[in-house]
């Protein structure tokens, strides 16, 4: 091992290597920022250009690209509030109100620091915990899936702003929406109405480019219009060093939500936007300023990009160790190593130990180049929205069109994302938010195939509630769940009591 | 129920305005110029799956000798959803120019017209090319499991019918072929547990969720030192796997493969066909690729256009058969 991580220190010390991985950790960046164009599709890209590179060097570049392009994403989400990829929606719920406070390059600088952050600590995690993490990642059954979407359904009472009812109502239409398409089990057609491309389902990404972005470009444009005031960025001094001041006073909100991000990570089909989503809610659930929390803080933006970040380290978790991909893009990272003739599993530490210990460092390092990009980039990107409306507007439309229409090369998803975008806007008008239907999209079909794989192993077993209750990680889930839904509830009951003078 | 039908008809609309908006461009039929200075620009080359996954993989292997063989360029792209099946459906409706093809798999395209009224196309509309890699499924069962041998386990499924879980990636795929196969043969009832994919059925056998599992041979080969494999699937013995038997060694006549090939839009011209054809078996018939295959997991194949049809017709024959039986059994 020891001579391993001398040749690894010494890959990475090789400039063309090192220059190599700064164009991918660039490059990640650029698609990450680019609504439509994720991680996965930069990484598939990639792959082929790799063949011919020194498998250690490939590795260095793939992983510079993973790591910049999950960043890249809080780019557009900052600034024109459309996740640049699934895994910043939560960084549209403070980013973008700080964008409009003229606080662009706070939020950017608080996002790349605590990116970088973030990034660094699910790095470690992967570093040092890889084999016993993983076998906790395979404790993770069908109840215990179950279990985690029901505990991720209860963020939506974090995310509904105003009314709860309302938090609700989207919730469930966007369970109901991640019914589309063939049922993961069974196999049947649900809401398909003969159109054979509703088969493959609603993607995500186009009902977030819809939801997200659309209405917020139309409300844009009525500004315009009607008081000719518009979002603008100032350049002022000092900001970099405000904002890193500020985040160096809360060390726990990072490493809580690194951690939550490496953890989610690690759980295999469960990625980094589930991951910022928790972070996010329990920065909520900890801060002692809750009702400042949407309106525009840094903490929000902190809580979601240190948590996406921190889960890429944890998605190569089960991937190194396993050869089980932990998100999307892990995924096309496994088929570059499989053309590389090397397999995960232990002998990746043993007979491939310089590759992995080069690919391990380097992953820290990607992380740290990315900090440094995005730090000193902040200013500058943050210009984008001085562009003029005319200009601007039309611009976004146009890279969400392409956006959508890259994803899996199908029209339909265009129409698609025009027309979410337009039910996007109506219902934003009466007074729903777009995060309580995403998560429901998000976590419908995790639920929907963890309960009735759950209800297979029950009937095997002749028990349900041996399935559903007595399982240990399952019990902590279900404890969570009941936390979750209580707290609120007491909060308010105190509140109430409070003031009518009860202490 | 109103909301879900609100939103099916909500869907309905959208997909119309798509629909007609985005249908201009495909439509026509041979092209008659075709031949001999076919390929003049660059083939389209759709992967019916996610990127990273084993089509993925494969089609990646291929490029490079298929572009030196066809003299043009070949772009890989993504077309994932319903199995496979919007790809399939679209690849049916290009124009038959010899520019674009599509990954295809084996049952997949037999299994999906039959169970769904719209999957898009029609398995006979699938114009093969070439078929070039084979998958065999295999029973498996966790390293530490009491059942050393097929005849453990089918002794303990019929002291306790029912009770026996196995996981298998999907509902009328391969796996889920072999387990209901087996339960036929053998007399036995297996609960069969559908994951999403192949990477979450191994993860729910290796984490001890299911107690075995129906998996491609890819995947069995992955992991020597946490599973045992009882039987594969196959006519003759596995050569990555000689030490473990057939089913039918075993008394249980069971053939179950995910087979993987190329295919064009129906009426392209002989011509093209046989051009890409002359490529894709040059490459399943190098050496060097061949023994990749292999070590992945694969049995590669090279069975060029008008064999790999009368395979899918022997095929369809076969799973029709299967599939009629047991869906009236059910």
């Amino acid at each position: 091992m020891a001579e391993n991580i001398v040749i690894a220190l010494g890959n990475l010390i090789n400039p063309i290597s090192l220059l190599m991985m700064t164009l991918g950790v660039a490059g990640g960046i650029i698609v990450g920022a680019l609504p439509g164009l994720t991680a996965t599709m930069a990484l598939a890209l990639l792959v082929p250009f790799t063949f011919t590179m020194d498998a250690s060097v490939s590795l260095m570049v793939l992983g510079g690209v993973y790591v910049g392009s999950i960043y890249g994403g809080c780019i557009a989400a900052i600034l024109v509030n459309t996740p640049g990829t699934p895994s910043s929606i939560a960084t549209t719920f403070d980013g973008y109100p700080l964008t409009k406070k003229g606080m662009a390059e706070h939020a950017l600088v608080a996002a790349a620091v605590s990116s970088g952050i973030g990034g660094v600590i699910g790095a470690l995690v992967l570093l040092f915990l890889s084999p016993p993490l993983a076998d906790a990642a395979l404790k993770f059954g069908p109840p215990e899936y179950f279990w985690l979407s029901i505990f991720g359904l209860t963020i939506i009472a974090t995310l509904s702003t105003g009314s709860m009812l309302k938090g609700l109502m989207g919730g469930t239409l966007g369970l109901l929406l991640s019914t589309v398409g063939i049922s993961p089990i069974g196999g049947d057609m649900r809401f398909t109405m003969g159109f054979y491309q509703l088969q493959a389902g609603l993607q995500l990404i186009v009902v977030l480019i819809g939801f997200f972005c659309i209405p917020e470009v139309l409300v844009m444009i009525e500004k315009k219009i009607r008081d000719k005031s518009i979002t603008s960025y100032k350049p002022q001094k000092g900001v970099a060093r405000g904002v890193i001041l500020e985040l160096v006073k809360k060390p726990f909100l990072l490493i809580r939500s690194s951690l939550i991000g490496a953890f989610v990570g690690i759980v295999p089909g469960a990625g980094g936007n589930i991951a910022s989503l928790m972070a996010y809610n329990e920065a909520v659930r900890f801060s002692k300023e809750k009702e400042k929390f949407g309106t525009g803080i840094i903490d929000g933006v902190a809580a979601s990009e240190s948590s996406n970040n921190a889960e890429v380290g944890g998605s190569l978790v089960p991937l190194l160790t396993l050869g089980i991909p932990g998100a999307a893009p892990a995924a096309v990272m496994l088929g570059a190593l499989t053309i590389q003739g090397i397999r995960p599993g232990p002998e990746l530490y043993t007979t491939y130990g310089d590759i992995t210990y080069t690919f391990l460092f380097s992953f820290i390092l990607a992380n740290v180049i990315m900090l440094i990009l995005g730090f000193y980039g902040s200013r500058h990107v943050a210009r984008v929205i001085n562009l003029p409306i005319s200009l601007l507007a039309p611009l976004v439309v146009f890279l969400t069109v392409i956006g959508s229409y890259a994803l899996r090369n199908n029209m339909l998803d265009v129409g698609m994302m025009v027309f979410f975008g337009f039910i996007g806007y109506v219902t934003k008008k009466a007074g729903f938010t777009p995060g309580p239907i995403v998560l429901g999209l998000i976590l419908g079909p995790i639920a929907e195939n963890g309960l009735v794989q759950s209800m297979f192993l029950g009937q095997a077993l002749g028990s349900m509630f041996q399935v559903f209750f007595t399982r240990p990680i399952s019990l902590v889930l279900i404890l969570f769940c009941a936390i979750s839904i209580a707290l609120p509830i007491v909060s308010a009951i105190r509140n109430r009591k409070g003031g009518t003078g009860v202490a | 129920m109103k909301k879900a039908r609100l939103s099916a008809a909500l869907v309905m609309l959208l997909t119309i305005a798509a629909l007609t908006a985005g249908c201009g461009g495909s439509g026509g039929k041979t092209d008659t110029k075709a031949g001999d200075d076919y390929p003049n620009k660059p083939v389209n080359y759709v992967v019916a799956f996610d990127a990273g996954g084993q089509s993925d993989i494969e089609a990646r292997r291929q490029q490079p000798l298929l572009e030196e063989y066809l003299g043009q360029p070949v772009t890989i792209s993504y077309k994932p959803g319903g199995g496979g099946a919007v790809a399939w459906a679209e690849l049916v409706n290009q124009k038959a120019d010899g520019y674009y093809m599509a990954g295809y798999n084996i049952p997949h395209i037999i299994l999906q017209p039959l169970e769904r009224k719209d999957a898009g196309y029609k398995t006979e509309q699938i114009n093969s090319v070439a078929i070039f890699q084979k998958t065999i499924v295999g029973l498996a069962v966790p390293k530490d499991s009491p059942y050393n041998t097929l005849e453990d386990f089918i002794k303990a499924a019929k002291e306790k019918p029912g009770t026996i879980t196995i996981s298998g990636s999907g509902t009328n795929t391969g796996p889920h072929l072999f387990a209901l196969l087996l339960e036929k043969e053998a007399g036995i009832k297996l609960q069969y547990v559908p994951f999403t994919g192949a990477a979450p059925a191994t993860q729910a056998l290796l984490g001890g969720h299911t107690l075995a599992m129906a998996g491609n041979s890819d995947d069995l080969v992955k992991y020597p030192d946490k599973i045992k494999v009882l039987g594969m699937a196959s006519a003759e013995r596995f050569e990555a796997l000689p030490d473990v038997p057939t089913m039918k060694e075993q008394g249980y006549d069971i053939q179950v493969s995910v087979d993987r090939g190329v295919a064009v839009p129906p009426g392209t011209d002989p011509a093209i066909v046989a051009k890409l054809e002359e490529a894709f078996l040059k490459i399943a018939n190098d050496e060097d690729i061949k023994a990749q295959m292999l070590k992945d997991g694969f049995e590669p194949v090279a069975m060029g256009a008008e064999e790999s049809k009368k395979y899918i017709e022997e095929r369809t024959q076969v799973y029709t058969e299967i599939f009629n039986s047991l869906t009236n059994a059910q």
